[in-house]
């Protein structure tokens, strides 16, 4: 079996899974009920797929397998407890979608809004939909999110017991609902994008974003007439395709300015130079168009030879009145350093200096040291390339800064 | 909410002291230090000495018994601790996967009691 096979089989099985996971909830509001009737069906599918096939019909095969396992659960069960009426409803639920699979609605978008639901805390919301969409377990979530997996099991269950207790609806929000609520969606994706990214070297790190990815296609095909959509998955096709570029050969970390654009993934970047055309067809309306239109001017140096600096500074402006993010404010000051020289970049982080959210944010740090000492300010240069050093968690990082801290106190 | 985290790691087999000084940090140590100050999360942290300095003392029926070496013979040793208070176990991982020696050893995350007197 190669991996690619098994690749193919994981993601049909999880295609499957999350399709069926999302219909059943979405009668019942109950996740956690779905995903128990599912549970055994999936992990055989993930077991025998990659080994025997997958199926001509995967949704019939893994309602016929979740059917059995819950009519052994219903015969085993001697004594009458609250469970039974929950696992008869559930059985009746299987029961109906296996008469007809074919007929299965995708319902996957609804369970999403239910997921970054605003009932639903900000951080268990990508969490929520990378284990009811996709099937990921709570132990892989923790790891790629830094939380310990028993304390994340606890929030996942209590996500889910809020979703069913206060009536959350499965159901695409109204048109005057919608560019909010799907902002909240894409803000979960993004943030499990993030993650997958900033993890550098830990495989399971690097196929959380390619989940991402995979959901941000989802929700394109599912709502292709949402611009921001588009801008999203725009922005993570960018990003990746610069993800070989980012360590030289000896691992060690290459700053953006100094990658080899020969190893960037042109296939990648003309993907997503499609999308933002596409989603910007009525005008860039938004955070995501935004911020894909700014990696498309720094891609613009493989072409040009040089980033679009004026554009980048033109674009981060917009960005900062939609959404006084300090990290917006960061980004903009180095691009603004291109520009407008130094002195007027470090004058423009004045305002997020005491910003409590940037002081422990160590790529705040990291350019913050890098400004300084190009303006010839050694002995701040030396203190924010300490703090950057201190709070890398990524050791490549860390050692290059190490490196750049060394020739700041030699140079 | 106060945590310590409790570092292990693999001992050097032979601690050479003409290269391994346990009075001077690593920069890598030396900067995580001074951003957990920053942060105002550091209460205390200490580097121990190699388990070879260590004694092992137990009471047991009235009779005291000192053994040398670590409480447990394991293959990684207990080398350090950071006592750290920040708002949750979130933040507290967080800064546990910054410190240097998570890259080859293990952090351990223990919160910690709020004791009082009786």
């Amino acid at each position: 079996m190669t991996d690619e096979a098994r690749q193919t089989a994981e993601r049909v099985a999880r295609d499957s899974y999350g399709r069926l996971v999302a219909f059943l909830a979405a009668r019942t509001r109950d996740v956690a009920g779905a995903e128990d009737a599912l549970a055994e069906a999936f992990a055989s599918a993930l077991k025998s797929w990659p080994v025997d096939g997958v199926p001509t019909n995967p949704d019939a095969w893994l309602l016929t397998v979740a059917r059995r396992r819950q009519t052994d659960a219903i015969r085993r069960r001697q004594t009458r407890t609250i469970g039974e009426v929950h696992i008869q409803l559930m059985t009746e639920e299987l029961e109906q979608a296996a008469a007809n699979p074919d007929a299965i609605p995708d319902r996957r978008l609804a369970l999403m809004f239910a997921c970054a639901h605003p009932e639903i805390e900000r951080g268990m919301r990508a969490p929520l939909i990378l284990q009811t969409i996709l099937g990921m377990t709570a132990v892989d979530i923790a790891a790629a999110f830094l939380i310990p997996p028993a304390t994340m099991g606890q929030r996942l269950v209590r996500a889910k017991a809020r979703i069913k207790d206060t009536g959350i609806a499965f159901a695409i929000p109204e048109p005057e609902e919608l560019p909010s609520r799907l902002d909240a969606v894409l803000e979960a994706i993004y943030a499990a994008y993030a993650k997958g990214w900033t993890e550098i070297g830990d495989s399971s790190a690097d196929r959380l974003a390619d989940e991402a990815i995979w959901l941000g296609r989802l929700v394109v095909s599912l709502l292709p007439e949402e611009p921001e959509a588009k801008g999203m998955l725009a922005l993570m096709l960018y990003t990746e395709a610069r993800r070989a570029a980012r360590r030289g050969e000896d691992g060690a970390y290459v700053p953006f300015d100094q990658q080899d654009i020969a190893i960037w993934d042109e296939r990648q970047i003309v993907t997503a130079e499609a999308l933002l055309r596409q989603a910007n067809k009525a005008g860039p309306t938004g955070r995501y168009q935004i911020e894909a239109a700014i990696q498309s001017a720094h891609v613009a140096r493989r072409v040009s030879g040089r980033a679009n600096w004026e554009a980048v500074v033109g674009l981060y402006d917009v960005l900062l009145s939609l959404t006084q993010s300090p990290v917006v404010v960061l980004n903009r000051a180095v691009a603004l350093a291109e520009t407008q020289g130094i002195e007027a970049a470090l004058a423009s982080l004045v305002v997020i200096a005491d910003d409590k959210r940037m002081a422990d944010y160590q790529p705040y740090w990291a350019a913050r040291a890098n400004l300084a000492a190009r303006a010839g300010r050694r002995d701040e240069a030396y203190e924010a390339m300490t703090l950057a050093i201190g709070l890398a968690t990524d050791d490549a990082v860390r050692q290059y800064l190490i490196g750049q801290r060394k020739l700041l106190q030699d140079g | 909410m106060k945590f310590m985290l409790l570092i292990h790691s693999t001992e050097p087999a032979v601690i050479d002291n003409t290269r391994v000084d346990g009075g001077v940090m690593s920069p890598e140590y030396a900067a995580y230090n001074d951003a957990l100050i920053k942060a105002g999360a550091m209460l205390a942290g200490e580097r121990l000495q190699p388990t070879t300095t260590a004694a092992s003392v137990r009471v047991r029926d009235g009779k005291t018994e000192v053994l040398d070496g670590p409480y447990a013979e394991t293959k990684e040793q207990f080398g350090g601790y950071y006592l750290i208070d920040v708002a949750d176990i979130d933040t507290a991982v967080q800064w546990a996967a910054r410190c240097p020696s998570a890259q080859f050893g293990t952090v351990e995350v223990r919160p910690i009691w709020n004791t009082r007197g009786a």
